[in-house]
């Protein structure tokens, strides 16, 4: 079941491959939702569940796709499963549905997600196809989660939504950073990880 | 079968289409029932957010059952006309002319009997429509509380407008001046209203949504200027 490709399909993705801070994919939906924590979160668990469930679906019926519609079909099965995913969050989590409002519908436009299915699924078994998914949600659920952290963390002075900066820092004339909300800082805060990145591992400079 | 053929492309495409569509077709059916009572609910929690009654998740609707008394739609005249207040929507309400309009009023009764008040007002921020609830004592006149609400105004600039320590800001205030209806300003800090109204102070960084709270209370709270008068003359006999 994992054998040693697999695992390499699978873990690849969180650092040596990873699709936002290697190959710098899916950065819009970084910059939209990761102001808070938990929106964060559930960004990240609704990709993976999409891209997974995609992978391996594009992957049982790669070889009946007809080749000049194949983007077609992939985008209607993504924009199906983004359109389930919407409406249980909808019917179960409705206060982050609300949170996340636009950005799940968006997911569909998610670079990481077509990226896959043309090079991964389309030419592998469904197992496979389904790791590379899982691997590669994760990869990107991991990013959204350190930038929101780190926004929310500075920006308001929580994490998920319960105050952890202690109200005596305030009274010493602590501030929150308010530009840490807006998305431009969520642009740095990648930029910060992909040269902390860059700096551990040798293989990803340019030379 | 030829995979490159026109026919089997076509053919494929149809049989795609329906599949998914019977399946999302099947999906929405399933949850609508709980995405109705979701969307119900959120609505009461918001309506009770407004006389600061906060309820568990889940027992919302008990709560309302119990502090909402009674809701019906007022004219602008202020008299009693035929309706359901609570499926009554207000973004469609506001494009009306001010005489047609129907606005609903939600009356709770608190623990300690004080009778309150709830209009619901709407308006628009920077990016999108807001909205909100404003509760009023039975003199009313005085602000009891508010609840603001938005649909994408800037995360920590205009969408502070959602915060409690907002929103608290507006308890106690008056909407009439001399007799007259004046509704709430919100001002920037350092500055008052010239004629000596109530105002409360606005978020700074997020200048046109505080503008489009003041208008918004200005704009839907005249309607109900009638209505309100009528409560004053009730609560002095």
């Amino acid at each position: 079941m994992l054998s040693k490709k697999n695992k390499g399909i699978l873990f690849n993705p969180l650092s040596k491959n990873n699709p936002v801070v290697v190959q710098v994919l899916g950065i819009c939906s970084v910059l939209a939702v990761t102001a808070k924590l938990e929106p964060a979160l559930v960004m990240g668990i609704s990709v993976i569940a999409v891209l997974a469930f995609s992978n391996v679906i594009i992957s049982l019926i790669r070889n009946t796709i007809p080749n000049n519609i194949r983007i077609i079909v992939q985008l209607v099965v993504v924009a199906a499963l983004v359109i389930i995913v919407d409406q249980i969050l909808k019917a179960y989590t409705y206060e982050v549905s609300k949170a996340l409002s636009v950005f799940i519908g968006l997911i569909i436009t998610n670079c990481i997600l077509m990226g896959r299915l043309e090079a991964f699924a389309l030419s592998n078994k469904p197992w496979p196809a389904f790791l590379d998914g899982v691997g590669n949600g994760l990869g990107y659920a991991i990013i959204l989660v350190i930038v929101g952290f780190f926004r929310e963390l500075l920006g308001s002075g929580s994490l998920m939504g319960c105050k952890v900066i202690p109200q005596s820092f305030y009274d010493m004339g602590y501030m929150d950073n308010g530009l840490m909300i807006l998305p431009p800082m969520a642009l740095i805060t990648v930029a910060c990880i992909i040269w902390v990145q860059r700096s551990r591992d040798k293989d990803l400079q340019e030379k | 079968m030829n995979k490159q053929s026109n026919t089997y492309t076509i053919l494929y495409s149809v049989i795609l289409v329906v599949v998914v569509g019977v399946l999302l077709a099947v999906t929405y059916m399933a949850l609508k029932p709980k995405q109705d009572e979701n969307i119900a609910n959120d609505k009461r929690q918001q309506i009770l957010s407004a006389v600061h009654v906060a309820s568990a998740e889940g027992d919302v609707k008990s709560a309302y059952n119990k502090y909402i008394v009674e809701s019906y739609v007022v004219n602008a005249d202020g008299d009693k006309t035929a309706g359901d207040a609570f499926s009554i929507n207000m973004a469609s309400e506001i494009k009306k002319p001010a005489g047609e309009r129907q606005l609903p009023v939600f009356v709770c009764r608190l623990d300690n009997g004080e009778l309150k008040y709830i209009l619901p007002v709407y308006g628009a921020g920077l990016w999108g429509p807001i909205w909100g609830y404003v509760a009023v004592d039975a003199d009313g006149d005085t602000v009891y509380g508010a609840y603001f609400s938005h649909q994408g105004e800037t995360p920590g600039l205009g969408a502070e407008i959602s915060t409690k320590s907002f929103q608290a800001q507006f308890e106690g205030k008056k909407l009439y001046k001399d007799g007259k209806f004046r509704s709430v300003d919100v001002m920037k800090s350092g500055q008052k209203p010239v004629d000596g109204a109530d105002y409360v102070n606005a978020i700074s960084g997020g200048t046109i949504t505080s503008k489009g709270v003041q208008a918004m209370l200005a704009d839907c709270l005249v309607d109900y200027s009638p209505f309100l008068k009528k409560i004053q003359v009730e609560s002095s006999k």
